[in-house]
């Protein structure tokens, strides 16, 4: 397990330094039933992920609701607590830390939210939303030289910065995303986690946000872990993806190698399920339905845990849990079974790009 | 749900032990008139005063006689019974004397409540329903003079305009009528002024409540959906919206019973209703200490068991909800 | 040809405000034949969701001017009593709504609210009508139907919800099916599962269905005919393949190239639309897409175009002011990866 992702995938042609290192992370939400509020179970949120987080990459992790790539999210910026692994952030392990170190690790990781109308504080103008983070770490004392500083901060996102005074509700739902960027480079952070970030905006405005992040990611040399549902979306903003699903990273592969050679029965019916804005498309390809809902976190099936619902299962998977190891293509996948090119050729639309 | 319940009779217990906690210091510690000194009477001289003192057990520390109060009602703290306490002004033990007037309190609290509930609901409603028109005005603007006015104020506008011995119409048996009448329809009648002038105040709170909460439910999604399936407009607004916009009635309902049968201690005063309200106003007066010890337990128990019974309540109301 | 099932024509939806007149639909027409499939795509604020809600007789604020007319099976609504309109709720034409959660009652049991709306039209007993309940839940597909009708909607699942909102309302056998954004709310793998028991059904029961998105992908995959919205108006109309393959709205462009797509190369420049939607208030004059448009030109803050036929392409209608023949040039050169800057430059020098 512990072989490291971009080595295995062998698709970087520049070795990247690793900028985080995951190894064996668990979040488990514990629930408490009876008299004396015993334990009963916990909800398996994140059960068992490791990977690595490349300097200046944009790393993708989708899944469906639930499959724990929020939470995943979360416990690398420390905003939770890990029930157990190890997360390092430049070779030093973070999982534990607490009180003033944490809040230095602040600095260096910030995060975007999804809903641009309620993680801005309505009372506040833009100016000292932005500038918030200067006074919890207190930089930039001088009130000149924070208004500067938060200026250029505005434009950079490409927010006027003579809008210094208004207040969010002046602003568009795109405009409101672009301050939830700002106020996130504030304190020049090496590891932005932007939780589907464009899922609330409308379908015009979400292009300018997406071409936002990625420039900025490109300037300024960010790392970006790049959270949301919507594949297409995270197909054309990342270098790397991690495909999860309950709780458990099942794929892991460069865009490229996921797109065109998903091997996880997961990974291929989330492509065949989105739909194509191209009709002709649509009505070639088949579209994989997978049956019925996905398992509880609480109580994971065992085995290999998508074998209730993949069409290739067979009695192995039904007893032994895959590991996450490299199949053909370079691809790090957790399956019995994976899938064959033809499989994916009918199912997936991204392949046929590659494949001609 | 057993579990939940004897979860939340446990912290029941805790809580009102720290409100006896907290009455005790705040009446017997902080400095107050003397409960021996009242007792003993015009002009008494220093002796009686001590021979009261050592009688009431004032004379011991404070911790002790904090702890023969608690065994007072705990008796296997090795108290004699449990009796509340024994009170400074009457020479009874307080439990019986609390127990002796709850029936008036529970009496007049019933018939607000009713009241209340078919003036406030009716009106609420009606005023979601047609919101804007003048009707919702006018009960609106009804509601809030209501509200502002104190029961106290009501109460006296209320006895001069209709008590039958001072009123400018009288209609209505007024002030002491409770305690002069032999019948339980006298009584009733007795009754007929405070009841309209306690539920005054709370139909308007009620209906403008109900009408907050159902003009917002009806913008609910599942209002949408019930009109997309052709319902007729009384069934969506009656089976859908109501029945939805009622259930935080349930928890204000519960809360204002529990409070009231601790006592409308200015209902009751200004009515001169001998119920436990009066009792614990009188007892105020006269720092009675056991007294208003126990009428302020039998309040919080009130309202402790009235917010579990909601809590439970809610169970079967709304089937979200489980324990 | 037989008369379409539902003929809209010249539909306005303003809503009198404090602030102003909005116009939240400004005038809109279009068919739907039995068991054709139309979608109606637009971003929030377009008039989607109230041109349906009113064809619906929901638009139900007391502000709400309403004119033109909306023809259902021959019969005029917007002249129909609210009571005869209550019949048609629900029993001739349906709806489905974007989140499943909310839009089920949450104190009563999901056959009960499925039962509820067999009763309201058809003349049954309680127990009837909740068997009814029960063989529209396995119809679509819920497992143990019988047992989980007796469950309340905070026990489903999201894709059982929607499964459980579409049981109920076709219920009744409807003629038309309005679907409000029905896969929004739901996860990607579900929401294929939702698509495909909509087609099966519409075939098996020959429903009309309105789809309502903001996706282009859902209306590719589902839709027969697409009219696409901008500011209260339809500003583009034709069959599915011509919209994706021979466009020729500049907001329609700007819609199909902003968004990422799984068939297209990884690389690809998204290209957003400048600016935001209008107000509803205060319009732009002229065409209202102008202060966004990157081909907009003098006259075009002046004119307000008409939705027209292109020529040489029956069934496809364009309200845009610039001619044809540069709307086929300008779409050929985005196609082929040109920047909306450099063919302006181009073509509309040789436009002009």
């Amino acid at each position: 397990m512990s072989v490291s992702a971009s080595e295995a995938t062998g698709a970087n042609p520049v070795a990247r330094e690793k900028i985080m290192e995951v190894e064996g992370l668990f979040k488990h939400f514990p629930i408490h039933a009876g008299f004396f509020r015993r334990q009963v179970g916990a909800v398996k949120a994140v059960d068992g992920v490791s990977f690595d987080v490349l300097r200046g990459e944009t790393l993708g992790l989708v899944g469906e609701s639930g499959c724990g790539k929020s939470t995943t999210a979360r416990l690398l910026l420390r905003l939770m607590e890990p029930t157990d692994g190890s997360i390092k952030f430049e070779g030093r392990e973070i999982a534990g830390v607490k009180g003033n170190e944490l809040k230095a690790l602040r600095r260096e990781m910030q995060m975007i939210f999804q809903d641009p109308y309620s993680s801005l504080n309505p009372r506040k103008t833009v100016g000292s939303i932005i500038s918030d983070p200067f006074a919890i770490h207190g930089m930039h004392k001088d009130a000149g030289e924070r208004k500067k500083a938060v200026q250029e901060l505005m434009d950079i996102v490409g927010l006027n910065p003579e809008h210094y005074n208004r207040y969010p509700h002046e602003f568009s739902g795109g405009q409101r995303q672009r301050i939830g960027v700002a106020r996130a480079l504030a304190l020049r952070p090496k590891v932005i986690v932007a939780d589907e970030p464009v899922s609330a905006l409308d379908v015009s405005i979400q292009a300018q946000v997406l071409n936002l992040l990625r420039d900025l990611q490109r300037e300024l040399g960010l790392t970006l872990i790049f959270i949301a549902h919507d594949l297409s979306v995270v197909r054309h903003m990342c270098d790397r993806v991690a495909v999860m699903y309950l709780g458990r990273i099942v794929e892991l592969a460069t865009s490229d190698q996921l797109y065109s050679h998903p091997r996880m029965p997961y990974t291929g019916a989330l492509m065949s399920a989105v739909p194509v804005a191209d009709p002709r498309l649509a009505a070639a390809k088949k579209r994989q339905v997978l049956v019925g809902d996905v398992p509880s976190p609480t109580n994971p099936p065992p085995g290999c845990r998508f074998h209730t619902r993949c069409w290739k299962a067979q009695e192995v998977c039904r007893n032994e849990d895959p590991p996450l190891v490299a199949k053909d293509g370079g691809n790090l996948a957790a399956c019995h079974f994976p899938l064959s090119d033809a499989e994916v050729l009918e199912r997936v639309p991204s392949a046929r790009n590659v494949n001609g | 749900m057993a579990a939940y319940i004897a979860r939340r009779l446990l912290w029941a217990g805790f809580l009102l032990f720290v409100i006896s906690c907290i009455t005790f210091v705040i009446f017997s510690v902080l400095p107050a008139g003397d409960p021996a000194v009242a007792r003993a009477g015009r002009s008494p001289s220093p002796e009686l005063v001590e021979i009261i003192r050592v009688q009431l057990g004032l004379d011991k520390s404070k911790p002790e006689q904090f702890v023969n109060y608690i065994a007072d009602i705990l008796p296997f703290l090795g108290g004699n019974g449990i009796n509340f306490g024994f009170s400074y002004q009457t020479n009874t033990d307080v439990l019986p004397e609390i127990l002796e007037r709850l029936p008036v309190t529970i009496f007049l609290t019933t018939g607000a409540v009713i009241l209340w509930l078919a003036i406030g609901i009716p009106v609420g409603m009606l005023s979601a329903v047609k919101t804007g028109s003048w009707m919702d005005r006018l009960a609106m603007g009804v509601a809030l003079l209501f509200i502002s006015a104190p029961v106290y104020f009501l109460g006296l506008v209320a006895i001069f305009l209709f008590a039958d011995d001072i009123g400018r119409f009288p209609i209505l048996p007024g002030n002491s009528a409770y305690g002069d009448a032999d019948s339980l329809l006298g009584r009733a009648e007795a009754l007929i002024m405070p009841w309209c002038v306690l539920a005054a105040a709370f139909a308007a709170i009620y209906a403008r409540f109900l009408r907050g909460n159902l003009i917002d439910t009806l913008q609910e999604d599942y209002i949408r959906t019930a009109r997309a399936k052709g319902l007729s407009e009384r069934r969506v607004v009656f089976r859908h919206g109501v029945r939805a916009a009622i259930t935080p009635i349930v928890t204000l309902l519960g809360l204002d019973i529990g409070i009231l049968l601790g006592g409308a201690i200015l209902t009751e005063t200004v009515f001169n209703i001998p119920g436990i309200g009066r009792y614990a106003f009188n007892a105020i007066n006269l720092s009675d200490l056991p007294v208003i010890q126990g009428t302020v337990l039998f309040g919080a128990f009130f309202i402790v068991m009235m917010s579990l019974l909601v809590d439970i309540l809610y169970a079967f109301i709304d089937p979200r909800v489980r324990y | 040809m037989a008369a379409p099932l539902l003929e809209v024509e010249n539909l306005q939806v303003h809503f009198e405000t404090e602030d102003g007149l909005v116009k939240a639909v400004d005038g809109i027409s279009y068919t739907v034949d039995r068991g054709q499939t139309l979608g109606i795509v637009g971003e929030s604020g377009s008039g989607k969701s109230v041109s349906s809600l009113t064809v619906m007789g929901l638009t139900r604020a007391r502000n709400a001017r309403i004119t033109g007319t909306v023809r259902f099976d021959g019969k005029d609504l917007l002249g129909t009593s609210e009571e005869d309109m209550r019949q048609i709720r629900g029993n001739d034409i349906a709806m489905i709504f974007q989140d499943p959660l909310s839009s089920l009652h949450p104190f009563y049991k999901v056959g009960a609210q499925i039962a509820e709306g067999v009763q309201a039209h058809r003349d049954v007993s309680k127990a009837q009508a909740w068997d009814r309940a029960v063989e529209m839940l396995s119809l679509v597909g819920i497992p143990e139907p019988r047992k989980r009708a007796d469950a309340y909607p905070h026990e489903f699942s999201g894709g059982m919800r929607q499964r459980a909102m579409i049981a109920m309302a076709l219920a009744n056998d409807p003629k038309l099916l309005i679907a409000d954004e029905p896969t929004t709310a739901l996860d990607v793998t579900v929401q294929a599962q939702i698509l495909e028991l909509i087609e099966r059904l519409q075939s098996e029961f020959d429903t009309a269905v309105v789809v309502i998105t903001h996706d282009l992908g859902v209306v590719a995959e589902m839709a027969d005919e697409i009219a696409v919205m901008y500011a209260g108006r339809i500003v583009e109309k034709a069959n599915t393949d011509t919209i994706f393959a021979a466009p020729e709205h500049p907001y329609t462009w700007g819609l199909l190239s902003s968004i990422p797509r799984l068939d297209a190369p990884r690389d690809e420049e998204l290209v957003p639309i400048a600016g935001r939607p209008p107000s509803l208030i205060n319009l732009p004059g002229g065409c209202s897409f102008h202060p966004r448009c990157p081909y907009v030109r003098e006259a075009h803050t002046k004119v307000d175009p008409e939705l027209k036929p292109v020529p040489g392409a029956p069934g496809h209608e364009v309200a845009c002011l610039l001619d044809s023949s540069v709307r086929r040039k300008l779409w050929s050169e985005l196609r082929s990866g040109v920047k909306p800057a450099e063919a302006r430059s181009d073509v509309m020098e040789e436009a002009r």
